[in-house]
């Protein structure tokens, strides 16, 4: 496979997974918003966002520091100025698939193309109050209908590899960012541990990963902090969990290894961040800090990502 | 499509199921089919528009229709061009025997910018230069077909021919049922085929055939995706091939991959920064090299596309003659050469009779048809070709043939060319169709998707 071809399969992957993390992001921050106000934490809901996102310096330099919902609502979802709106990503993924129409099925390509399409329109319509919702569930079908089509009618070669590659490295990055927001960014003081405010908070971040009846099945009925950061962390049974993104992403490296009949510094790294995480208990990682463990993670999964692309001669010139 | 005023017996069938069927289901179909293109993602960008970059080509569901005797003809003529201008090619890149015996002025080939000085000498695998010759042909009567102008390089709109028929299939399988309509469908492979027969002789085992293209943002990118596709070979860009040594390799997952034949889609000077242009993004620096010392086939090879020059174009027949000592079985269009001063006069004296084109122009662009031009705009015009004569050529409004065509109000006679594709290897083959473009305003002879035409289908009926 070329090697260009692998980079925009990669690509193209991560940024519908990123739109899809937009989405949910954007449910998160609507929800939160229905709920009176936790007072203290950071500045609102909405600003938490914008750093969940890490695009606050974008923002601040176009909206200024008020972060209006409004606002917050044009920058993650129509925004073309930031390269991780949904819209973005949408016509990013779009622009890799196009250019390798001929690595993707034509259903793939016609869930791509029909996103893109769908998304124009949706661009020329009035925008009202109660868009939003819809907007976030829209965007979350677009990523489940390629992602639909990718596992029923691709070829599961090394393009399908690479593909998945994309998915979970992006996805890991993604379920570490929004834990981080509820974690460190929403209730820096313990003392609101335990609230109302605090539990409601939980339940919406469930929620927006589709994660609220997973949990129930694999923890009962009562929420907790800890419970659901070991959910999100390192149950391997839970989609969204790192350690079940890093358990796929080992896989996927395998399956190219197997292929191709060598194996790359991207295998080595994930040898040892697999181990490490897999070894881990949440008292450790709750001891040590919880955001201080999820900063490591996702330097960890970026340098992950670069040695994919090392790995397999993407962008070389 | 009528003769004099029969429908011409090819059209019976098309025409009985047209009167069947209700106007209502017709433009449902109409609908259907624009909706299939606009998913299949079947677009074409139009240059200095703006706006939409992803533009549709407008279809036409009413075919054009040839009959199996009428279309033989035709395929004689198209081969035996095919052959002059490859054999023309080999000529002016060697001993330039038609230039020696007076045939055709050195001036117009040597000082012509399609001229590479850079090949000369170099014989690719086979002789041929020109792969795929697409040759745009109009017709005037039932056996009167003229060549507009002929496409050594690399012509565009097979995909379309290939896609027209498939939606055609899809959406009329019952006309296809009834006619016996030659398929088109196999182009795809006679063209691997075709290029694999020019393999460079130092390729070792299966030929590896890749597809070079400009890239996503280019118009034609969705056919050359496609053609990559239906091949089944791989569509690169300059950043994925690299020379090393004496071969050429693409980057793969696996490591670097040999290359023995590349099918380009961009131009000569985008080929290599070395030996081009050196602010080329898009081409391999050294693949030159390799191509010189045998280490890979180009196609169509580089300087190919002095045999398409629009001032070469009116020696054609007398390349015809030369090479291969056989009458031209395709008549030209009379076409007078601003160069020439006698020919000059003419022209500016009869501008408002006559289509002027720009010797180097391409896509319909910069061209004047003079019956549907305004006086200042013809004095415009007049002023351009009296600052550089040597730039333009005229030729008379031909009685271009109609074909029905779907218009807002039912079915209207519309002006049609036609460009069937020629490949050219170990052997000669013409695909039985082709991309049939027509104008789609009343009255107009502008064809070119570029200039707004549309495409039809074309059918060749076996007896």
């Amino acid at each position: 496979m070329l090697s260009r071809t692998a980079e925009n399969l990669y690509w193209l992957a991560r940024y519908m997974e990123r739109a899809d993390t937009m989405a949910r992001l954007l449910e998160v921050g609507y929800r939160m918003a229905l709920m009176p106000s936790a007072g203290a934490g950071y500045r609102n809901e909405w600003a938490s966002l914008i750093a969940a996102a890490g695009s606050s310096e974008g923002f601040e330099a176009k909206f200024g520091d008020e972060f209006r919902q409004r606002d917050v609502e044009t920058w993650l979802f129509y925004d073309r100025e930031n390269s991780s709106s949904v819209l973005s990503c949408v016509e990013t993924a779009r622009q890799n698939g196009r250019a390798v129409r001929t690595a993707l099925t034509s259903e793939m390509w016609d869930a791509l193309n029909g996103a893109y399409l769908e998304l124009r329109e949706l661009e020329r319509q009035p925008r009202t109050d109660d868009l939003l919702p819809q907007l976030c569930d829209w965007t979350k079908r677009q990523s489940a209908l390629l992602r639909g089509s990718t596992e029923g009618t691709h070829l599961q070669n090394d393009g399908y590899d690479f593909l998945n590659l994309g998915y979970h490295i992006e996805r890991a990055d993604n379920t570490a960012r929004l834990l981080d927001v509820k974690y460190y960014v929403l209730l820096p003081t313990l003392d609101m541990v335990g609230g109302t405010v605090d539990t409601y908070q939980w339940t919406t971040l469930l929620r927006a990963l589709s994660a609220f009846r997973s949990f129930h099945w694999a923890y009962g009925s009562e929420y907790s902090p800890r419970k659901i950061s070991h959910f999100l962390i390192l149950n391997r049974a839970c989609p969204r969990s790192l350690l079940h993104c890093h358990d796929k992403v080992s896989f996927h490296l395998n399956r190219l290894a197997n292929a191709y009949g060598r194996t790359t510094c991207a295998h080595e790294r994930m040898r040892g961040a697999l181990a490490e995480l897999t070894d881990m208990d949440l008292d450790a990682i709750i001891d040590a800090g919880l955001h201080e463990f999820l900063t490591r993670f996702i330097h960890q999964n970026a340098a992950l990502g670069q040695d994919v692309a090392d790995g397999y001669l993407f962008g070389v010139q | 499509m009528y003769d004099g005023e029969r429908i011409r017996p090819a059209y019976e069938q098309v025409m009985d199921w047209v009167r069947r069927t209700p106007a209502e289901q017709l433009a449902l179909k109409k609908a259907e089919a624009e909706a299939l293109f606009r998913r299949i993602g079947i677009t074409f960008a139009v240059y200095g528009e703006g706006g939409d970059t992803e533009r549709l080509i407008p279809f036409d569901m009413m075919p054009r229709v040839f009959t199996e005797a009428e279309w033989r003809r035709l395929e004689r003529g198209v081969k035996q061009r095919s052959r002059a201008l490859n054999a023309f090619l080999y000529d002016v890149y060697h001993r330039s025997e038609i230039v020696r015996a007076g045939k055709i002025p050195a001036d117009l080939v040597y000082r012509n910018e399609a001229y590479e000085a850079a090949v000369v000498g170099i014989s690719p695998p086979g002789g041929v230069y020109s792969h795929i010759v697409g040759i745009d042909l109009v017709r005037t009567g039932p056996d009167e077909f003229f060549v507009l102008e002929d496409n050594c390089r690399t012509p565009s709109g097979v995909s379309y021919m290939l896609e027209n028929r498939e939606i055609m299939m899809r959406m009329f399988p019952e006309l296809f049922r009834t006619s016996r309509i030659a398929p088109v469908d196999d182009y795809p492979d006679r063209l691997r085929r075709t290029l694999a027969s020019v393999a460079p002789g130092k390729c070792e085992g299966e030929p590896v055939t890749v597809l070079l293209s400009p890239g996503s943002f280019n118009s034609a990118y969705y056919e050359h995706s496609f053609l990559a596709d239906q091949m089944g070979i791989e569509i690169v860009e300059g950043q994925d091939l690299f020379v090393q040594g004496d071969f050429v390799y693409m980057r793969t997952t696996e490591g670097p991959k040999r290359v023995d034949v590349i099918y380009r889609r961009i131009d000569d000077s985008f080929l290599d920064p070395l030996c081009f242009r050196p602010d080329s993004m898009l081409g391999v620096p050294g693949l030159m090299n390799v191509y010189r010392s045998g280490g890979v086939t180009i196609c169509s090879a580089p300087g190919a596309g002095v045999a398409d020059d629009k001032a070469v174009y009116t020696y054609v027949p007398d390349m015809i003659r030369f090479y291969l000592g056989e009458e031209p079985i395709l008549k030209n269009v009379q076409t007078w050469k601003c160069s020439d001063p006698g020919d000059l006069k003419y022209v500016l004296e009869n501008l408002g009779e006559l289509v002027v084109k720009e010797v180097h122009g391409s896509g319909g662009y910069g061209m004047l048809v003079g019956p549907k031009s305004t006086r200042e705009q013809i004095a415009a015009y007049a002023e351009r070709i009296k600052a550089d004569p040597a730039d333009f050529i005229a030729q008379p409004t031909l009685a271009l043939s109609t074909c029905p065509t779907f218009v807002d109000d039912g079915l209207a006679p519309r002006h049609v060319d036609l460009r069937p594709f020629c490949l050219v290897g170990k052997e000669v083959h013409l695909c039985p169709g082709g991309l049939t473009r027509v104008a789609m305003r009343e009255g107009s002879l502008v064809v070119n998707s570029s200039q707004g035409g549309g495409v039809k289908d074309t059918w060749v009926l076996a007896d």
